[in-house]
């Protein structure tokens, strides 16, 4: 079924459904910059733009906020049915999911003003920036398919998440067989390793915006491993 | 011409005939198939194939659902949809409008409704009905219950008739606030009173399948609230067909809705999908309130 919000009797409510997408997918924007600007952050020593992300935050939250009033709002005025409930209970979720993903780049900006401090670590680098791409482009590619309502285009990001976990664990034991071997090095390490457990969380986050998608648009719960909710995919 | 038609307990109906222009044909999105679960494993009443036709006017085009025992079925759809004259063929009372033809099987407990033998009275008791108006009686409380019982020689003595009078208000809800004064004009009590009063009055001739056309359009939302509760409560004994313009109240008393478009059945679904996932697009446009 096409997805249309734009054919309501009530142009207000055309409007309003617009809006509430139109403010999560600009929440999702500031969140995959914040992200973007956390890795590089932690790349370069830069401790000044990890300050910049830590302070974004505060907007992140406070944008989290003001959508859940609106859509709290579109549910008790208009009693949204069908796709426009879907809509609505997606955007709120999703609303969520970003809020969470702004927390992991503020954690990684932490790590980064800490690794400023304390010095860089000697290893793990390289791995940060391989998972940081695979996120990176997995949330933009999530928040793309949401625009679009492209349910295949978000069953094929979601699958992407199982790469990045499976990075995630290589990275891991690489880690701490390096540890190991350096035990001075345990404390700079850790904080590489806090940091890439931040990106796989991030991950997570947007296979659950992906979820969402398939909500929307074929209302069909696919969550916690519920894919064949999905029929004919 | 103004036909009156009588349904289980006597209570009367004015009826206009429906007016007769051709319907438009949708070609866009011609309704060819029902789609979802149109029928269910314990029919109480099966229908299959039905047509219905005001003079050259078809109403109704081959129209097939059952409904379930103990079930609740909303019927929903825009104004002239149909589903108000599909609902009075379930009790014959189209039988008095003029021109009226019904085709089809139409089946109460694998009984024929339109047999050659069928008295229209008893069928009547069985399948009772309440409209969107309320109409009591212009008698009082007691007579507009125990008028039904009476004339379909349920209960004569008073004692029986006491105590159907006292069960029937009881189960719609009315019993404690018309107790003290049974002997008072039916149509002296609030809206939501009379149509409760209605409700009492249909299930008083014990029915097995009530038909309820609008029952809650006249009323405010606390007289609403209480229909709707006494709905839920009528579903452990009775078969509910309920005819509604409101979508959460369908959404809110009914296990399975079925939307109708220009005569067509166009889904019959658990409320639940039809709420949150409708299958067929004319019956999302509906009920989120976009141009079909």
């Amino acid at each position: 079924m096409e997805m249309h919000f734009d054919q309501h009797i009530s142009r207000q409510f055309n409007e309003d459904l617009e809006s509430i997408k139109t403010e999560m997918l600009e929440m999702g924007g500031m969140v995959a910059s914040q992200v973007a600007d956390a890795v590089d952050a932690l790349a370069n020593a830069d401790s000044e733009l990890a300050e910049k992300v830590l302070h974004i935050e505060e907007e992140i939250d406070r944008r989290e906020m003001a959508l859940d009033e609106h859509a709290t709002l579109i549910i008790a005025k208009r009693q949204p049915a069908a796709s426009d409930l879907r809509m609505v209970m997606s955007v709120t979720r999703i609303a969520r999911d970003l809020e969470r993903i702004g927390d992991e780049a503020s954690k990684i900006a932490k790590m980064a003003i800490a690794l400023t401090d304390e010095g860089t670590s000697p290893r793990g680098y390289t791995e940060i920036r391989h998972i940081a791409i695979a996120v990176r482009k997995m949330l933009n590619d999530a928040l793309d398919a949401y625009t679009r309502f492209d349910v295949a285009s978000a069953m094929a990001t979601l699958a992407e998440d199982e790469q990045v976990d499976m990075d995630y664990r290589t990275a891991v034991r690489e880690l701490i067989t390096y540890m190991m071997e350096d035990p001075r090095s345990i404390s700079r390490v850790i904080n590489v390793l806090w940091s890439l457990r931040s990106l796989e969380r991030i991950g997570d986050h947007a296979k659950n915006i992906c979820e969402q998608v398939v909500y929307l648009v074929e209302g069909a719960d696919i969550r916690h491993g519920h894919q064949k909710n999905l029929k004919n995919f | 011409m103004n036909t009156m038609t009588l349904d289980a307990t006597g209570q009367a109906e004015p009826v206009q005939p429906k007016p007769l222009e051709k319907e438009a044909v949708d070609t866009k999105t011609k309704v060819r198939e029902t789609v979802g679960k149109p029928f269910c494993d314990s029919a109480k009443l099966r229908m299959r194939n039905v047509n219905v036709f005001y003079g050259e006017a078809q109403a109704i085009h081959d129209v097939s659902l059952d409904i379930g025992r103990n079930e609740v079925v909303a019927m929903i759809g825009p104004s002239g949809c149909g589903k108000s004259t599909f609902l009075r063929c379930l009790n014959r009372m189209n039988d008095t409008i003029e021109g009226c033809r019904v085709e089809g099987e139409l089946a109460l407990d694998d009984e024929p409704i339109y047999g050659p033998k069928v008295d229209v009275v008893p069928l009547r008791a069985r399948v009772g009905m309440v409209f969107q108006k309320p109409n009591p009686f212009p008698k009082s409380i007691y007579e507009n219950v125990a008028y039904g019982p009476k004339i379909h020689g349920i209960a004569s003595r008073r004692a029986e008739l006491d105590e159907i009078v006292e069960n029937s208000l009881r189960r719609a809800g009315l019993w404690n606030e018309v107790k003290d004064r049974l002997d008072k004009p039916g149509t002296g009590l609030s809206g939501g009173q009379q149509q409760r009063l209605c409700i009492a009055r249909a299930i008083a001739v014990s029915p097995e399948v009530i038909l309820m056309d609008e029952p809650c359009s006249a009323l405010d939302p606390i007289a609403t609230a209480r229909i709707e509760e006494l709905i839920d409560e009528l579903r452990e004994n009775y078969t509910i067909a309920i005819v509604t313009h409101s979508m959460q109240q369908a959404a809110r008393v009914s296990q399975r809705t079925a939307y109708f478009h220009l005569g067509h059945l166009v889904e019959v679904n658990d409320t639940e999908t039809v709420f949150t996932n409708p299958q067929h697009e004319l019956t999302e446009a509906y009920i989120t309130g976009r141009f079909g």
